[in-house]
């Protein structure tokens, strides 16, 4: 029964009697005979599930587990606790459409308050939305909030991540929005002379690509000071220590929630989150979430704010977003849960302390420095001679390094980490450098 | 419905009081009815440029979005700021809860006279 | 329900973490918080407990007959979800080296070489998220097929009045004007206006076939055509897939690009809004263009870029082959067939029932009821309609949708459904009409068994409140 068919072949001649049809092709007859398929598709034979689960775990054992995984350059190796996959697998919020039908979907809309909640408690922030497809997308949807009639231009930090940086171009290709990169100087964000009357925001990375804390303050200050808003993408996982987007002053805090509970998975599905200041709620793109009541007076949870999405407004929605990633975000409502504020500050000061551990150990070999000098959190680069083979050596011993970028390696430390694995991974670079 | 004579209307709802040379702009009873609850209004901002027969604003109801239309063209000398923490005064008070004035009006649609607009509201129905 | 932040206290949570083990590393003063996030303080047992209740008060495709219109709620196979739970798929940094991340490759190149078999397609990317992602994709593939020919002066998609408010949305993200183009009284694409439509200015033309009313557009070679020799391209939604896979390919109709819905046609599950994933395949001619990953790699000299980080949702297009393995070159096509049948053996049933379809005669995947009729002698409205299935343990229709249809409902009941559970749907709705009919009062009453009743959206929208207040609280 390769197609998911619950009904027999004979229950399904019944339907074709009771509507008076001889067969499949009968339901076919407006599809013009040239476009029809004429054979079976090139596609393999159907299997049964035991064929399919050993197709993929096949395809899975093509690939390398690393154990030690001292990189991530936007995506990050944390702790994932047990209840974390185990609750967020119930069928009924797997299973579940956009919770169109409040009466019935009460479960989904609060857990999308709690995440909102949850996010602007991270952030600061007045108001989250119920999510958008990852972080980068959400920077790219935080640059439309900014813009109206007479600015049209964005300024976006040179040292923000390069794919968020690719995905905000393509994004002002289509919207035709202006776009300047600011140059990096230091390993930080430098917006001497790109601010002007028409720019509409200004969008750096904190800490940013390379690790380095930006001096956010500052950026706020200038931003503001031109008359433009302030987006911070910012890594939720160091929102436990670290101050608060709206502390330094941001308007918007974008960023990628993978952190919090999502595994690596090659990439996706990840979590972008957006939040913003009361001003800017309703520039928010995509579905929100809501408190009202019901008739009765007893508390409810709907999907608010709709008119300024795509299905009602249509071509003049300020973003086209409908399906977000909602059993992301409950994920990492679950992981926020379990860890708690106690535990998030753990996450944030063990994955700083880690990594500055590594830090240390590395510059201690001959020829290997830092390549900045600013503060960093639990990412840095560093110069080093013979990277290739560094990383092979790590390689060999299940040690996944640091990322090639320009002028050194990036490394990547989390509370996953322990020491031991750590000092292995000193003594394998030591071994190569000699 | 109410309709108040001393006003001017547009077939798209909108009524239109001129004073000194400065135009009141609002939604009439009949558009609020037909819309529901209004939920949110935006707005232009003082000093933007409004055309005759072009949208200057919307409202939201909860299911659907309505331009605004100006009946002059002109430059926006205030807004109601008001009805962006309470909608709710669109749907209470329509002639009292304007949405813009303009100034340096240069241009005017054809407009309709309290009867007029009547008529044309009856056959809309 | 109590919320999590209303279960918290002060001093509760789980040990997670070992001690640390290296010296700690304070952060400089300008960079530390001053006060944490009030995130719950919860024991894992009481987070357990918290979830389960949501659970209860959600309405999952395991809980019962989902004919949402457009957005095939089929069954979602539980072996994707063992296989997108892998340790080999979920430990896998999307940076690894190429040659460690191999069997990742293979999935991405195998779903994608079965696809372009089920779409006619040559290329496909999966780096769009969900849908309406991969219409911004695809939209951004034929701006840039233009704009790399010179050919500037082609600012407008052309779309069905008739369309998914992404249609229009998504046309605009990318720059460009939108015309929207009547449907005839049969409820397919006025071809005359079409042509009128088609100029010098025309980017391209959006479309779904079958269309949103579930209706296959029989002169759709014709369509393309006008498009085509008015130098645009012709974009599919492939919303609709579910009707015609392996039955017909939109490449064979003309279309030049299209996205699919995995998280629809293709069976994973929607997660109570995603995550989803928005491949994109098109023909030769635009491959040129498709989105790489700046540190991910793929995408040439002339590539738009890209849409998100990275590859994919990756786990999403593991079980979305797992599903296409599982059909295989057979099962595409009975999948398909069955949907049809289903919707059109539901349609005979309700009209028997004495509901009016929007359209008359045989459908695709779905078909479009109207209320107009009903409304007027009753009052009641689809929305009423709609909730007072809530109380047979059904989820609704799609309501108020396409917007061309006065008090429409949608229904898409899915290949995966018994006739038992159509015939049981029938004689609920049956007798719902029946009500409406002696007693209407109790439908604008319903629901009246689930959690809450009918919300107060107006007070919603009007004072949103989006967050816990704590403080109130």
């Amino acid at each position: 029964m390769g197609s998911f068919l619950p009904s027999t072949a004979a229950e399904r001649a019944g339907l074709y009697a009771a509507l008076g049809l001889s067969g499949p092709a009968d339901l076919y007859a407006d599809v013009p005979a040239s476009v029809r398929v004429g054979g079976a598709l090139e596609l393999p034979a159907p299997m049964s599930e035991l064929e399919v689960r050993r197709t993929l775990e096949a395809l899975s054992g093509q690939n390398t587990r690393f154990s030690t995984i001292l990189r991530g350059a936007g995506a990050y190796d944390h702790y994932i606790p047990a209840a974390v996959g185990r609750i967020a697998a119930k069928e009924e919020f797997v299973t579940a459409y956009t919770p169109y039908q409040a009466e019935i979907s009460q479960g989904i809309l609060q857990s999308i308050f709690e995440f909102q909640t949850m996010i602007c408690e991270l952030t600061g922030m007045d108001a989250a939305n119920a999510s958008v497809y990852d972080g980068a997308s959400a920077a790219a949807e935080a640059l439309a909030m900014c813009r109206d009639r007479k600015r049209t231009r964005a300024v976006i930090s040179g040292a923000a991540h390069p794919d968020v940086i690719a995905t905000i171009r393509t994004y002002c290709f289509g919207s035709g929005m202006e776009l300047a990169v600011a140059p990096v100087r230091d390993g930080v964000t430098d917006l001497t002379g790109l601010l002007d009357e028409t720019t509409a925001c200004v969008y750096v990375q904190h800490p940013n690509f390379y690790g380095q804390l930006e001096d956010c303050s500052e950026l706020a200050g200038a931003a503001h000071g031109a008359g433009a808003k302030l987006i911070l993408g910012v890594n939720p996982a160091t929102l436990g220590v670290l101050r608060a987007p709206a502390d330094y002053g941001a308007d918007i805090a974008v960023g990628e929630g993978q952190p919090l509970g999502l595994p690596l998975a090659w990439g996706g599905p990840y979590l972008g989150f957006m939040a913003a200041t009361a001003p800017l709620m309703r520039k928010l793109p995509g579905r929100i979430v809501g408190e009202t009541v019901d008739a009765q007076g007893k508390r409810a949870f709907v999907l608010t704010m709709q008119a300024r999405e795509q299905h009602i407004r249509r071509e003049k929605a300020s973003s086209n977003v409908c399906s977000n990633e909602a059993l992301c975000a409950l994920t990492a409502s679950i992981y926020l849960s379990l860890l708690g504020p106690e535990g998030l500050r753990q996450v944030g000061e063990q994955s700083c302390a880690k990594a500055h551990y590594l830090a240390g150990a590395l510059c201690a070999l001959p020829g290997v420095s830092l390549r900045f000098p600013g503060p960093f959190f639990h990412e840095f680069v560093t110069e080093l001679p013979r990277a290739p083979q560094v990383l092979a050596a790590l390689e060999a011993k299940g040690i996944l390094g640091g990322l090639p970028v320009e002028g050194g390696l990036l490394w990547c430390v989390t509370e996953k980490c322990s020491r031991s694995e750590l000092d292995e991974a000193v003594a394998i670079v030591k071994e190569v450098l000699g | 419905m109410n309709i108040p004579t001393e006003l001017r209307y547009a077939k798209s709802h909108e009524w239109l009081k001129e004073e000194d040379g400065v135009c009141t702009v609002g939604l009439t009873d009949f558009a609020q009815d037909s819309l529901g609850d209004i939920v949110f209004v935006n707005l232009p901002q003082a000093g933007d440029a409004v055309t005759a027969g072009e949208a200057f604003g919307d409202v939201e109801s909860v299911k659907a979005v309505s331009d605004v239309i100006s009946p002059v063209t002109g430059v926006v000398k205030a807004v109601n700021d008001a009805l962006l923490d309470d909608p709710a005064q669109v749907n209470a008070d329509p002639y009292g809860a304007w949405f813009i004035q303009v100034e340096s009006v240069t241009d005017t649609e054809a407009l309709l006279d309290a009867g007029a607009y009547e008529a044309h509201c009856a056959e809309e129905g | 329900m109590e919320l999590i932040f209303e279960r918290s206290r002060p001093g509760r949570g789980s040990d997670l973490l070992p001690p640390p083990d290296v010296p700690a590393s304070p952060l400089p003063e300008a960079h530390r918080r001053a006060a944490a996030p009030r995130l719950p303080e919860v024991a894992e047992s009481e987070v357990s407990r918290h979830y389960q209740a949501m659970a209860r008060h959600a309405f999952g495709v395991c809980d019962g007959f989902y004919p949402l219109g457009s957005c095939t709620m089929k069954y979602n196979p539980k072996l994707g979800e063992d296989l997108a739970a892998l340790p080999g798929f979920t430990g896998i940094h999307p940076l690894q080296p190429e040659h460690t991340a191999r069997g990742c490759r293979s999935v991405l190149d195998r779903a994608g070489a079965y696809l372009c078999q089920i779409t006619g397609m040559d290329e496909m990317t999966f780096q769009p998220a969900a849908g309406a992602h991969g219409e911004f994709t695809g939209l951004l593939l034929i701006k840039a097929y233009h704009v790399h020919r010179g050919d500037t002066g082609r600012t407008v998609i052309l779309v069905p009045d008739s369309a998914h408010g992404t249609n229009p949305a998504s046309a605009a993200m990318a720059g460009f004007t939108v015309r929207s183009i009547p449907s005839t009284a049969e409820g397919l694409v006025d071809l005359e206006a079409l042509r009128a439509a088609c100029g010098a200015d025309t980017a391209g033309l959006m479309l779904t076939n079958p269309n949103t009313v579930g209706l296959f557009e029989r002169d759709i070679l014709a369509m393309t055509e006008i498009v085509h020799a008015a130098g645009g391209l012709v974009y599919y939604d492939g919303a609709n897939l579910n009707a015609i896979m392996g039955v017909a390919r939109p490449g064979d109709m003309g279309f030049d690009v299209c996205h699919l819905n995995l998280h629809k046609t293709f069976a994973t599950p929607h997660g109570g809004g995603g995550p989803g994933s928005g491949a994109v395949g098109c023909k030769a001619l635009l491959a040129p263009y498709l989105p790489g990953s700046a540190l991910g790699g793929g995408g040439g000299a002339q590539s738009i870029g890209q849409v998100r980080a990275f590859h994919a949702n990756f786990l999403v297009v593991v079980r979305a082959l797992a599903y296409l393995l599982t059909l295989g070159n057979t099962g595409v096509r009975q999948a398909a067939e069955g949907a049809v049948l289903n919707a059109n053996y539901l349609k005979h049933r309700l009209e028997a029932a004495g509901y009016s379809s929007a359209y008359p005669g045989l459908c695709m995947h779905e078909f479009v009821l109207t209320l107009e009729q009903l409304k007027k002698q009753t009052g009641v409205s689809a929305l009423d309609l709609a909730k007072a299935m809530l109380d047979q343990g059904m989820h609704p229709p799609t309501m108020y949708f396409p917007l061309i249809v006065h008090e429409a409902l949608m229904f898409e009941p899915t290949e995966t459904e018994t006739p038992e559970t159509l015939d049981r749907a029938a004689q609920a709705l049956e007798a719902l009409l029946k009500t409406a009919r002696e007693n209407p009062q109790a439908l604008h009453a319903a629901p009246v068994t689930t959690v809450i009743g009918r919300p107060d959206e107006t007070a919603a929208a009007r004072r949103p409140v989006v967050r816990y207040g704590f403080e109130e609280g």
